[in-house]
């Protein structure tokens, strides 16, 4: 029987691969994630095979699993979506965990306490499992607003951050070296609670803006739990569909720290935004901003040939990306060229601005990268940013001595002319006064993003 | 020895992870993301057996139980939502 059930696993193995592989093309990923279904249900099924399996618990726990995670994913909006995923992300993480807990007890008072290999590989899962469990927690929070998406940072934290990790290895190196003593059970205990901790503790510090690097690093952490999961019961498929998990987002991961120009440990530990704050608003900007109505607005649009829509974080929070679409509609049959020009760290996911348009039916073929739209902005009539900030901000490409001064950027301002939909002057999450606002041919329409383009979408369906 | 045949696997199918997946438009970031996060709830395959086999232990069978219903959340969650999101994905000659 257990030929079979390791056949089995080889199989759903491949499945993950193939899945994996077509999830990363246009036509082919919805097929990609049907196969890796696959390959999940052929592991599940082949592991109920396994000799002197009690049922009862396994049916429970899937039903309300199984049930709890189809309607979630049912029911949930599309705006909505970086949470979810954070949180899909830390059900995972803490599963991988509690497999290394359950192994512990199981190993406790037999003589496979002594070997060092499987106790090193509890450790691991127990530590990244938790990590990943915690901390997507805290993303989540963060991403839902049930807590500040500021950094959190406060005298000494490096140092905080350090003593939990010297602690948490010094327990752990404890309770592997010497698996009999009275202490050796709170040390292991110990490492868990720390290891909880530690998530809180690395992503508590990091803004909302960083969490498009945030969760892929996340998301590749699960795979890892699941990896060292899997050497903890010695299991082929966990290893080998963890460690794809892992590998892939690390390669997310790293995509959009190149679209920051920022490298990861910047990422993690520099807290950015709270610190760049005060320098950046001091210097006051030159120029005034011009502020524009939405009927003036539409006079322009109206004679415009070439439109294009710059989303970013403000038209998820305003759900404002069903009356873009419809703009962009009413432009196009006014004889426009309307595009969507997407920067890859845009929102708080990676591809966040991509789900909100396709969810608003925006076909994709009017959806631009940022390297495809940057060499030919300057033929472009109209930028209408909507929402974003940091990643139109010009000072990135001029001012050497801004925070985030080498991030590409998309290059509205060499547009003809720009108009930036923004609820107030404040400023993006990096607290960088951004001198688009400032710029000769930019034009501020304030207010609610969904107010101001319904207001638009009035003008052009009242002509 | 069975180690070392694990740490064989886990090491090539690192590399494997790296090569498979080279360029991807921005366009599947998000898909590609969830539905890797699904991959990772392989993790139920661990959890099964820790609740499967958990046998008088009431530790082990509470820990094992809540292992499963975590990893069945990120799995299917995972998959449908993924799914859902993939679907919406058309282009203007299609089926809008």
């Amino acid at each position: 029987m257990n030929t079979i059930i390791v056949l089995a696993y080889i199989v759903s193995s491949i499945l993950f691969i193939f899945g994996l592989k077509m999830l990363s093309k246009a036509t082919t990923a919805a097929r990609g994630n049907q196969i890796s279904a696959v390959g999940m249900l052929i592991a599940i099924v082949a592991t109920l095979l396994y000799n002197g399996m009690d049922y009862k618990w396994i049916v429970l726990g899937m039903v309300i699993g199984g049930g709890i995670g189809t309607i979630a994913a049912i029911r949930v909006p599309m705006t909505s979506m970086p949470e979810f995923v954070a949180l899909f992300n830390g059900t995972g993480g803490l599963a991988s965990m509690l497999v290394g807990w359950v192994e512990y007890n199981k190993a406790l008072g037999t003589s496979n306490i002594h070997e060092l290999v499987p106790m090193i590989a509890i450790y691991l899962a127990i530590l990244i499992g938790g990590v990943t469990f915690t901390g997507s927690m805290i993303a989540y929070a963060k991403l839902a607003e049930r807590i500040d998406g500021k950094p959190f940072l406060y005298r000494g934290q490096q140092v905080v951050n350090a003593l939990v990790l010297i602690v948490l290895v010094a327990a752990g190196v404890f309770y592997i070296a010497f698996p009999e003593t009275v202490a050796t059970l709170p040390a292991f205990y110990l490492a868990l609670v720390l290891s909880l901790m530690l998530g809180v503790l690395v992503t508590i510090p990091i803004g909302g803006a960083d969490m498009p690097v945030v969760i892929s690093l996340l998301n590749s952490y699960s795979g890892l739990a699941a990896c060292a999961a899997g050497f903890v019961i010695s299991n082929t498929v966990l290893i080998v569909a963890g460690s794809l998990v892992g590998a892939s987002g690390i390669i997310l991961t790293n995509i959009m720290c190149k679209a920051m120009n920022r490298s990861l440990g910047h990422v993690l530990f520099s807290g950015f935004g709270a610190a760049g704050g005060t320098s950046a608003s001091a210097q006051a900007e030159a120029g005034e901003v011009k502020a524009i109505t939405a009927e003036d607005a539409y006079y322009v649009l109206e004679a415009a040939s070439s439109v294009v829509f710059v989303p970013g974080y403000g038209m998820a929070v305003a759900q404002a990306q069903h009356a873009v679409r419809e703009l962009g509609e009413l432009l196009e049959s006014n004889g426009a060229e309307v595009k969507y020009a997407v920067h890859p760290v845009a929102g708080r996911m990676p591809g966040h601005m991509n789900v909100l348009l396709a969810e608003a039916n925006v076909p994709y073929e009017q959806l631009v990268e940022m390297d495809d739209i940057n060499p030919t902005i300057e033929n472009v009539d109209v930028c209408v940013v909507i929402g974003a900030n940091d990643v139109v901000n010009p000072a990135a490409r001029e001012d050497e001595s801004s925070p985030i001064y080498g991030m590409p950027i998309i290059n509205v301002d060499l547009a003809r002319s720009c108009f930036v939909l923004k609820r107030s002057m404040r400023s993006g999450f990096a607290g960088v006064e951004n001198p688009l606002f400032f710029k000769e041919n930019t034009r501020m329409l304030f207010g609610d993003a969904k107010a101001s383009l319904v207001a638009l979408i009035d003008q052009f369906k009242g002509s | 020895m069975e180690m070392l045949l694990l740490l064989f696997t886990f090491v090539l199918a690192i590399f494997l992870g790296f090569e498979l997946i080279s360029k991807v438009p921005s366009q599947l970031h998000t898909p590609l993301m969830s539905g890797s996060n699904a991959i990772s709830g392989i993790s139920i395959v661990g959890a099964l057996m820790a609740a499967g086999l958990a046998e008088d232990s009431k530790l082990g069978i509470a820990l094992g139980l809540i292992a499963v219903i975590c990893a069945s959340i990120n799995v299917f969650g995972g998959y449908l939502v993924t799914h859902r999101m993939l679907s919406m994905f058309k282009t203007k000659g299609g089926d809008r």
